[in-house]
């Protein structure tokens, strides 16, 4: 991509909020029922009906707002945005327009470098404002000929809108931001996340500029349900305006969908044909007051949240940024790590190592996530506590650790049963060395003549001698003293 | 029996004097002579109506009945009822069959009362003369020739000519008031807030309120102690304990405060209203009552204020009829949009497509400001004024319209002299004050004057003692018309 160029990305979130019912009737959120069997009088719009708010979605909401760090809005409103569609049953989305809950925030996110050499950073993105509203239904334009179904099962289910400023300078920065975010969702437990549900859906705006210039015309891609996804469409209608620019051409403000099967964005509707929504504030909902008694309580109710988890992991622990950004990637894994060094006290670094190495590989391997993993806490620590006194070797953990994964079991039985207990005794490692050495003379002439490399060549074979079951350091220091002393 | 109070005709219930299965036949015998020359009703189900009154019969036999058991109730077809059809005299829900009951219904429901059909109205409550309705004008009883005010023309019609024993009304600027007055009876505008409107068709969702009408001030007050109630499915519902709203109903007036607004009394209102008005505020001072002139310097901003912010709320309220899930759809049209516009103007009247064209212009982009926020500041203005003239006074007094019935068709043409017939009465519903309507006496051609009494928050149980000791010692409410067999 020509440097001459700079990228400008802004995003807009839709997450569902995990209420059991929808943001203003009691019908049932929950995914995946027959048409229209979750959708009341209230979801219908049939006439007459009202919209109560759901507490419990302003209480997500609150939370979101104080995990960001923005200001709470004491009291905002919800207004009416009017247009017609046949999935929005009342011919108005209650949203919030010019007073939503949640105010200016931010969210510091940790970028993975893409060249080889660049080392991963960590950005603060500035947070516009999140507001409250209620989601559509669905039309259905399959299995109707020349007819469009309606499902309202989705209709008033609560969403939170996160709008964030033009502050990511990458396609990396962005799906890092809608990472970050989607991780921080589910951390404060206000979504489920799920993307394929459509429980968490970006809409990305993209505009590119010469450095110092004022903003570019920016064209917004809509409804993007995965991180690959996002990074495809980023990198396409970067590319895109660029080369249009570039051919001397302009960009028009548009609304664009993004093909994945043909890994193109193309043009929905231009802005020209914008509808005027006509805000005004709903008169069916008095003004959403919040005090300060439901701010402490959302307060008090809010786990310790990555971005703090990450700074004391690398102040307290020791642990590289990179390590903690794993290990705070989802508040399963950083759970998975607390309740393991419970178990293991003080082997902060061992315990980090193994779960970002052995168990994150494991886990990919299957396919699977943290939530998934056949191995509780509880055992890795078991584990690790074994490989700290020295009962197995650092091999022996491994084969531990994969008859734990596949059969399951505590690290004591199984070493027990497997006979995996590292041998210290010296009387027997000298034996073996003693086998050893004398079985090869000739290579131990060369490295008593000065070829070092070979060490490794006898601690192999001493190893395979103990069907790997030698204290490592035991055996190196026995190896060392009766090659170079042959005593 | 048809000139019985509510009180009476529960006492003749409660002794099994009559049945409430004899009551309701009476009553819509008298529906099926009168009703094709009033039209006061779209709509009656009579084996409905006599299966709750044997309900009703039961409950009294048992010894379980309330106060209103088994009395016929004539409900504003803006009031969804279940398994009613519920039209809100609109083509666009001709066959609307309610799958669920209002609050209000559920009131009188729970009351025991028989529901006796559903009455005539504007298209949905959007006019002052009862003329808007896709079901055709009702007649005002006291002359065939003239309307019976709007938008609870058919309810104030089915009161007056004793084709139900009381009726229940909406009122977004004077729907219940106005045709009150013009029809002679009583009605009564609750403060916002005080029964739920849950259930209840929307036309100015911040206006609209839900209201008793009936022949006198008792009978609104057992009326209102059935229809008023806290409701978690309305959010601006208001959550107060039940009160008795006929407890002060023999107070004594001495002492009483009445203001009277200059603004009230100019050269808009017709001389013999205002003949009929000032004689009634003579009865009060020999009632005890004593006269203070105040001021409501911003009233006169009413009628433009509310001729933005109603039609807002109207224009976004009325999108839902859309017909896509429910109500009128056209036979043909090309597309999405073609079957939006289609649908729509064909269900729609004229007077409901002329709201809703305004109610977009002004909250449209660009107007928004100059309009809608501009009326909301003087609606705040127009409250500012009534909370400080009950600094000064207990009620507010003065005619509830500017004349009494005019003509069918006398001002069909002339959508602002129509308005205009709501300028006592639309201060009220923006200031979300209680208001309500007594006959005071009968002016040119022999047809109804009403007086307005308009109430601070929540003195409703002091405006009905108020009407109620003003009918004791007049006669205006007990008049019926004649040509109607009583």
């Amino acid at each position: 991509m020509s440097m001459q160029w700079e990228i400008v990305i802004g995003l807009e979130v839709h997450t569902q909020l995990s209420t059991s019912s929808k943001i203003f009737s009691g019908a049932s959120t929950s995914f995946g029922a027959e048409p229209n069997t979750q959708a009341c009088a209230v979801d219908l719009a049939l006439p007459g009906v009202l919209p109560v708010l759901n507490r419990g979605a302003v209480e997500r909401a609150i939370k979101f707002g104080l995990a960001v760090g923005a200001a709470i809005a004491p009291r905002s409103v919800f207004a009416r945005k009017n247009y017609f569609y046949p999935d929005l049953p009342k011919g108005y989305q209650i949203s919030q327009f010019d007073l939503p809950v949640v105010g200016q925030g931010a969210l510091t996110i940790q970028v993975e470098a893409l060249s080889g050499n660049a080392k991963p950073y960590e950005k603060t993105v500035r947070i516009t404002r999140a507001h409250l509203e209620e989601d559509a239904g669905k039309s259905l334009h399959e299995d109707f000929h020349g007819m469009t179904g309606i499902d309202l099962n989705r209709a008033g289910t609560p969403l939170l809108e996160i709008v964030s400023e033009p502050d990511m300078r990458s396609a990396a920065e962005a799906v890092a931001y809608a990472k970050a975010l989607h991780s921080l969702v589910r951390w404060i437990g206000i979504c489920d996340g799920n993307m394929q549900e459509g429980s968490f859906r970006c809409d990305v705006n993209v505009s590119v500029r010469r450095p110092g210039e004022p903003l570019g015309t920016r064209r917004e891609i809509k409804n993007l349900n995965s991180f690959k996804f996002m990074q495809q469409a980023i990198d396409y209608e970067v590319q895109w305006q660029i080369d249009t620019l570039e051919n001397g051409g302009k960009i028009q403000q548009a609304t664009v969908l993004f093909d994945p099967g043909k890994g193109s964005t193309h043009a929905m509707r231009s802005k020209e044909e914008a509808h005027d929504y006509r805000y005004f504030p709903d008169p069916d909902l008095l003004p959403l007051d919040i005090t300060p008694a439901m701010l402490e309580q959302a307060r008090a109710s809010l786990p310790e949240l990555p971005q703090a988890k990450r700074a004391r992991y690398t102040s307290e622990y020791g642990l590289t940024l990179y390590d903690a950004g794993i290990l705070t990637a989802s508040r399963e894994i950083a759970d998975f790590f607390e309740a393991a060094l419970d178990e293991a006290p003080g082997q902060t670094r061992l315990c980090a190592n193994w779960i970002t190495g052995e168990v994150s590989a494991q886990l990919n391997r299957d396919g699977m996530e943290m939530v998934q993993c056949p191995i509780t806490p509880r055992q890795l620590g078991g584990l690790l506590k074994r490989i700290t006194d020295g009962t197995i070797s650092n091999s022996g953990a491994k084969e531990v650790f994969r008859i734990m994964w596949s059969e399951g079991g505590d690290a004591d039985a199984i070493i027990e049963a497997k006979g995996l207990k590292q041998v210290s005794d010296s009387g027997a490692i000298e034996r073996i060395v003693d086998e050893i050495i004398a079985a090869n003379t000739d290579k131990v002439a060369e490295y008593r003549g000065g070829k070092d490399k070979l060490f490794g060549f006898f601690v192999g074979l001493a190893m395979k001698a103990s069907k790997g079951k030698a204290n490592p350091a035991q055996l190196n220091e026995i190896l060392k003293r009766k090659l170079v002393d042959g005593k | 029996m048809l000139n019985s109070s509510l009180a009476q005709l529960g006492a003749a219930l409660h002794a099994r004097k009559i049945s409430s299965v004899e009551l309701t036949q009476l009553y819509l015998d008298r529906i099926a002579a009168h009703n094709p020359s009033l039209n006061a009703y779209i709509t009656t189900n009579t084996e409905t109506s006599l299966a709750q009154a044997r309900q009703a019969d039961l409950l009294l036999a048992n010894g379980n009945a309330k106060p209103l058991t088994g009395i016929p109730i004539a409900q504003k077809d803006i009031f969804c009822a279940k398994g009613w059809r519920t039209t809100c005299g609109s083509k666009i829900l001709e066959n609307f069959i309610a799958p669920y009951d209002a609050h209000v219904i559920e009131q009188f429901n729970n009351a025991g009362a028989v529901n006796l059909g559903k009455t005539n109205m504007d298209e949905f409550a959007m006019g002052s003369s009862n003329e808007t309705s896709y079901f055709g004008p009702v007649n005002n009883p006291w002359d065939s020739g003239a309307v019976p005010g709007g938008s609870s023309g058919g309810a104030a019609c089915a009161v007056a000519a004793r084709l139900c024993a009381a009726a229940t009304g909406t009122d977004t600027g004077g729907s219940i008031r106005q045709p009150a007055a013009l029809c002679g009876i009583s009605g009564l505008k609750p403060t916002y807030g005080v029964c739920s409107r849950y259930g209840m068709i929307a036309f100015a969702s911040s206006l609209d309120q839900a209201g008793p009408m009936g022949r006198s001030a008792e009978d609104l007050a057992l009326l209102l102690n059935v229809m008023a109630g806290f409701d978690e499915r309305d959010s601006t519902s208001l959550q107060r304990a039940k009160e008795d709203y006929a407890r002060d109903l023999a107070r004594p007036l001495n002492g009483l405060r009445i203001g009277l607004p200059k603004e009230f009394f100019t050269e808009g209102m017709g001389s013999d209203v205002a003949k009929a008005v000032d004689a009634a505020i003579a009865e009060f001072k020999k009632l005890g009552a004593t006269i203070v002139d105040i001021s409501l310097p911003n009233s006169r901003l009413s009628v433009p204020v509310y001729y933005v912010l109603a039609p807002a709320e109207a224009s976004s309220n009325l999108s839902r009829f859309d017909g896509v899930r429910y109500g009128y759809r056209a036979q043909d049209y090309a597309d999405l949009a073609d079957m939006y516009e289609k649908s729509r103007a064909q269900g729609f009247g004229a007077e409901v497509k002329r709201r809703i064209m305004i109610g977009t212009y002004v909250l449209s982009h660009g107007y928004y400001d100059a309009y809608y926020l501009q009326a909301q500041k003087l609606r705040r203005l127009i409250a500012q004024d009534f909370a400080d003239a009950f600094k000064q006074c207990d009620v507010i007094m003065g005619p509830t319209s500017p004349s009494t019935a005019f003509k069918l068709g006398e001002k069909g043409d002339d959508p602002v002299q129509m308005y205009l017939s709501d300028i006592y009465t639309i201060a009220v519903n923006l200031a979300g004050l209680p208001g309500m309507s007594v006959p005071c006496g009968f002016g040119s051609g022999g047809l109804p004057v009403g007086l307005q009494i308009i109430g601070d928050y929540f003195a409703e149980a002091r405006m009905l003692n108020v009407a109620h000791q003003y009918q004791l010692s007049t006669d205006h409410h007990d008049r019926a018309p004649k040509n109607i067999g009583v």
